[in-house]
């Protein structure tokens, strides 16, 4: 029998990942979508940038800076005495930085868009910007939100390398469910990796499905 | 009373265009922007809401500076005291047309303005009813009448009714004139149809790149009393044959075969103006 405690940390990690993200792209993506900045390109490619790098390197360069041994590492552990260097706050931030382009994208798109005049006419109507953000935009691109968030979800799942670079093994702390089925192979246990993988195949199978289906609910509806 | 200057450089596709207005407008007028698309009639009055920046101006407002870039005041579209009017009609599509008009609502403001503006526009039957479920004539009167539950001393319209069939059309511009009066407005509008200005307004400033080259009553400016017409048209072909050169031209829906000098140097696609003498205009009725 598998022990269940990857997969608990797994959807434990999944959901602050994706809570966290939520709220931290919708200002981002505001700001990516109507900025008129001109260094706006270099924070958009840097936003995309683990879409395309290898998990190991972005997690090689969190665990150097996260590490007690370098600049960053010692100042959080002498003053607030954190080390995130294997441990489940670390990985909370490596996914947060990981996952981000995945729930970023969509948000912005969603923000771009809509029609410039549903903004400014809730500026005439005397309201201010984060009442538009709240009431009229936002509500306006719940696929959008939908998408962002399940992606990044499923992305938070699905999570192996960098994972494996800061967080590495350790039962009930950073062993995830990627991990463990790694972990079982390494030790030849087959069926028990299979248990593992053939529950993360189901449960991204239907995250994803879910999504497709209230997407298409919601473009029938029109709301964009 | 209004008083108004921009500079602005607007980039369009035919170049760059300088818009350069001073204008002055009294309280409680019905004025109109007229003018070929591009002269810059919409961007004055987003610049009048504070939906678009001047790179020079001042815009007074009765006692209140809306603009003055010489002191670097811009008061934001939140605190112009504006009611707005888009060609798209903006509407939320999340909420309902009752919800759309309670949005508006000011902080303390009491709700029965919202009741009060959905009856004068015939609202109540679809106050329950979601934007996209509306007609073209429909959306435009919820727009109306969020514009002005705030009670804004100053409405702008932008080409608010071009998108809409000609019978919807005069039923709107009867509402919007009645809101007008009852709600002691002064009222800008954007529009090239020149019916509904004559109705409407009792001011033109008309504008040609980014110009004025005209404003006063609309009497003044619309209804020529002279002996001389001048057409604006368009030359579709010139013909050459024996008899001389002639020119045919599409003037609205019409067309009109004129002889020119045979020098005159004319090609598909030129815009003309033709004037006319006469001293004998025959008005026949030709329907009722």
């Amino acid at each position: 029998m598998i022990d269940p405690e990857p997969l608990w940390l797994t959807a434990k990690l999944a959901l602050i990942t994706t809570f966290i993200l939520f709220f931290l792209s919708i200002p981002l993506s505001y700001w990516l979508a109507y900025t008129k900045v001109k260094g706006k390109t270099i924070i958009e490619a840097v936003v995309s940038m683990p879409l395309v790098l290898p998990p190991s390197v972005l997690g090689f360069y969190l665990l150097l800076a996260f590490s007690p041994s370098h600049s960053f590492g010692k100042f959080l552990e002498d003053y607030f005495d954190v080390r995130l260097v294997f441990s489940f706050a670390g990985l909370i931030i490596a996914s947060v930085i990981y996952s981000l382009p995945f729930m970023v994208h969509p948000i912005q798109s969603g923000f771009a868009g809509l029609s410039p005049a549903l903004r400014e006419a809730s500026y005439t109507l005397g309201k201010s910007k984060w009442r538009t953000i709240i009431e009229i935009l936002l509500p306006n691109m719940r696929s959008s939100l939908l998408t962002g968030t399940v992606l990044t979800f499923a992305h938070t799942i699905g999570e192996f390398g960098i994972v494996l670079m800061i967080g590495g093994n350790i039962p009930g702390e950073t062993k995830v469910a990627s991990i463990a089925i790694y972990d079982e192979v390494e030790m030849m246990n087959y069926d028990n990796a299979n248990v593992y993988a053939m529950i993360l195949f189901i449960i991204t199978f239907i995250i994803l499905l879910t999504v497709y289906l209230l997407n298409q609910r919601f473009s029938r509806s029109s709301y964009l | 009373m209004i008083t108004c200057s921009i500079y602005k450089t607007l980039q369009t596709s035919h170049g760059d265009i300088h818009l350069d207005v001073l204008f002055e407008i009294e309280q409680g007028s019905f004025v109109t922007l007229f003018g070929a698309s591009g002269a810059g009639k919409t961007t004055i009055l987003r610049i009048l809401a504070g939906l678009t920046s001047a790179e020079k101006g001042a815009i007074k407002f009765e006692n209140e500076t809306w603009l003055d870039t010489e002191n670097r005041i811009n008061l934001p579209p939140q605190k112009r005291r504006i009611g707005f009017v888009f060609q798209d009609y903006a509407l939320f599509p999340n909420m309902t047309v009752k919800e759309n008009l309670l949005y508006a609502l000011e902080k303390n403001q009491s709700d029965s303005i919202v009741n009060e503006l959905m009856h004068v526009m015939d609202l109540e039957q679809l106050q329950k009813r979601k934007p996209d479920t509306l007609s073209g004539g429909q959306k435009q009167r919820v727009a109306l009448a969020r514009a002005l539950v705030r009670k804004p001393k100053l409405l702008l319209l932008d080409e608010p009714l071009s998108a809409l069939d000609v019978e919807m059309r005069l039923k709107l511009q009867d509402h919007i004139l009645k809101v007008h009066k009852q709600f002691n407005l002064t009222t800008i509008l954007v529009s090239h149809d020149v019916a509904e200005i004559n109705k409407m307004s009792n001011k033109i400033i008309m504008l040609e790149n980014g110009v004025i080259t005209k404003q006063g009553t609309t009497a003044e400016i619309l209804i020529q009393q002279t002996d001389e017409f001048e057409l604006t048209g368009e030359v579709i072909t010139v013909e050459r044959n024996d008899t001389g050169t002639f020119v045919l031209v599409r003037i609205g829906d019409n067309i009109i075969k004129a002889p020119i000098p045979p020098e005159e140097c004319l090609t598909e696609g030129d815009k003309v103006l033709i004037s006319l003498h006469t001293t004998n205009r025959v008005i026949k009725k030709i329907s009722q």
